[in-house]
């Protein structure tokens, strides 16, 4: 019974409109745009017209998940292992305030510190002239790491903070260097936690359109920019809910793999997404 | 002194802050024994055991492995393994890989098969072959305690820590761990240290009992030592049961004092240091040794409250008027029918051994007499 209300919610919000993109991406495009009923698979077939959006994020997904990884473990390493415990939960916030404004403005504040008029300036007041770095690949990965570092460094806090502190004294006892230990406990039990912001990261990551269009000048064009263009601008529903249903596909494949590891390298533990 | 202790502790003093958990700690641990450290929670004991691993460092005094100092080395140099409180097994690896773990560590490598075949003669050891495949979460507490002591062991190391090994486990299985540890450290003959709080764990597996109380040593002594000629009033109390009565020194009888109890009883007692006449004394009376007869004459006559029968013998808990309630040990002659009843009134005497009498001073000054270094000759 208690599950009653968020069998509801999930059946008018997740799985409604997702029989619904699926109808539509099996359709035709209307002659004055959206949808016209049909049964075809020309939607799919034509997916190959959207290749380098595909494939330009199938690049920004791993390598901006990535990214982001190598900054917030060790900012989650000293969080949960090394930080002073009076210190933690106020470090903690720290890390979770940014996420209080919108993301769009804290983009639109990077576009102006990474702009002429924000560090380039800077430099060239030392000497330094001519530093190029809005509208560089730099750029849209300082981005996408700052943006999404919370949602990173927090599952993989949580795993480190219940790894049992006497496991690291065992693998010492034992003769484990620190290096050793690291890798062969403290890495190894905090994988879930890795596993679960990886995909978290990557998935939303899938759909991102607005750092690279702020930060990278829009001149590369990933799924999020296309799905934009296609149900906004040229009012293409069937062609947009097929390109929708793939990347969604390849989110599920994302999340399965991710949990095979995780599961295999750090014993029986399941790791729940969401 | 013949052989390099395997351990020694050279007024050695933790402080956390303002809090001093150990201090001044003097012990030499000769090779190949058995000892415990027992003491009530936060004597010291579990601290001196995480000094010998190199998990704290002493804030003054030196510690000592096999005549080395090991200041400033890291566990991970360390020739000990520890045993730890609940274990601490490695959950993502399985049984025969946590065993494996030490040897992975050495360096210069060992190779696979050697490992393979350490560790399988190690859960041998512990009678655990065949499990190498399971994974941690799939055994029971006691093959958990197991795969802990192959996992230690493996390594060879010059001593074995033990940190309240059996406390998780069920009566039962404490007691076979109790006899399996021991047999186990006199076939491997490396020193075994252990920490516990209970008493009768410490009397009945070590060679050697060492019984802390805030921070110091009070008694250090083989363990019917420990029971016959307890140090003080607190090794008295903790080690055992014993009936605890106070009085005061009314005379001296050579090496005897005679101790008036709260009811005028005057009795004769063995003392442990100079009483003054008139000086307030306890008087330890171990259960066994007192003896009880329905009419027999003794110092005591009481009614008995009640009987707990443990098979060979049973307890009683009698009230003697004026003094309080006295509890007597008997055996139980099985056809003999010698059993009180509740409500029965009863004479004690002394069956065996003569009372102690300790001077009545709180812990800390008891503790202070005792001599600052203390040395086990085997």
């Amino acid at each position: 019974m208690l599950l009653g209300p968020a069998t509801a919610w999930l059946v008018v919000f997740l799985v409604l409109p997702f029989i619904a993109i699926a109808v539509f991406s099996v359709g035709e495009r209307a002659p004055e745009g959206g949808y016209q009923a049909a049964f075809t698979l020309a939607q799919y077939a034509n997916l190959p017209a959207r290749a380098t959006a595909f494939w330009n994020t199938m690049v920004l997904a791993p390598v901006g998940a990535l990214a982001c990884l190598l900054v917030a473990y060790p900012v989650a390493y000293y969080l949960a292992l090394r930080a002073p415990q009076r210190w933690r939960l106020i470090l903690l916030a720290l890390v979770v305030i940014p996420f209080w404004t919108s993301l769009l403005m804290r983009t639109y504040a990077w576009m102006y510190i990474l702009g002429g008029r924000g560090i380039p300036a800077l430099l060239a007041f030392v000497g330094i002239e001519d530093v190029r770095l809005i509208n560089t690949p730099g750029a849209v990965l300082l981005g996408i790491v700052y943006g999404y570092l919370p949602l990173m460094i927090l599952p993989i806090y949580v795993s480190l903070e219940r790894l049992d502190r006497r496991l690291l004294e065992a693998s010492a006892d034992l003769g484990a260097t620190p290096l050793s230990t690291f890798l062969g406990v403290t890495l190894k039990l905090s994988l879930p936690g890795v596993m679960t912001g990886f995909s978290l990261v990557m998935i939303l990551l899938l759909g991102e359109y607005l750092i690279p269009t702020l930060l990278g000048g829009g001149k590369v064009f990933f799924i999020g920019n296309a799905l934009v263009d296609l149900f906004l601008q040229s009012r293409n529903w069937p062609f947009g809910s097929a390109i929708a249903i793939t990347l969604v596909l390849v989110s599920v494949v994302v999340l399965i793999a991710a949990n095979r590891i995780s599961t295999r390298v750090s014993g029986a533990r399941r790791v729940d997404l969401i | 002194m013949t052989a390099v202790p395997d351990i020694e502790f050279r007024g050695v003093t933790k402080r956390y802050g303002a809090v001093t958990a150990v201090s001044g700690i003097d012990l030499a641990v000769p090779p190949s024994a058995f000892v415990a450290l027992l003491g009530p929670s936060g004597c010291g004991k579990t601290t001196c055991l995480r000094m010998i691993g190199g998990f704290e460092q002493p804030s003054e005094g030196q510690v000592f492995i096999r005549g080395q100092d090991m200041a400033g080395t890291p566990p991970y140099r360390r020739p000990v393994n520890m045993v730890f409180q609940q274990y601490a097994l490695f959950p993502h690896l399985d049984v025969e890989d946590n065993v494996a773990y030490g040897l992975r560590q050495a360096r210069p490598r060992l190779s696979s098969r050697e490992i393979a075949s350490r560790a399988g003669e190690a859960l041998e050891m512990v009678r655990l072959a065949g499990y190498g495949r399971r994974k941690i979460h799939e055994l029971s507490g006691g093959q958990q305690q197991r795969v802990a002591l192959a996992r230690a062991l493996v390594n060879k190391p010059a001593v074995l820590l033990l940190d309240e090994p059996l406390a998780a486990l069920d009566k039962k299985l404490r007691t076979d761990m109790q006899i399996e540890l021991q047999n186990l450290q006199r076939e491997i003959g490396i020193t075994f240290v252990l920490v516990t709080h209970d008493q009768e764990e410490a009397l009945s597996m070590s060679d050697f009992v060492c019984v802390m109380n805030g921070g110091r040593i009070v008694q250090l002594g083989q363990p019917s030592e420990i029971y016959d000629e307890p140090a003080d009033l607190f090794v008295a109390d903790f080690v055992g049961k014993t009936n605890l009565l106070s009085g005061t020194v009314a005379g001296h009888s050579g090496d005897l004092v005679e101790v008036a109890l709260a009811d005028g009883t005057v009795i004769a007692a063995r003392k442990r240091t100079a009483l003054q006449q008139g000086e307030v004394v306890s008087v330890s009376l171990r259960p066994e040794s007192l003896s009880l007869g329905a009419q027999a004459s003794g110092p005591f006559k009481g009614i008995v409250r009640n009987r707990i029968f443990l098979g060979s013998t049973a307890e009683y808990a009698i009230e003697v008027k004026g003094i309080g309630t006295l509890l007597a040990k008997a055996d139980h002659l099985i056809g003999h029918g010698n059993l009180f009843k509740p409500g029965e009134p009863v004479a004690i005497g002394f069956a065996s051994g003569t009372p102690l009498a300790f001077a009545e001073t709180k812990n800390n000054g008891a503790n202070q007499r005792v001599d600052k270094h203390v040395e086990i000759i085997s």
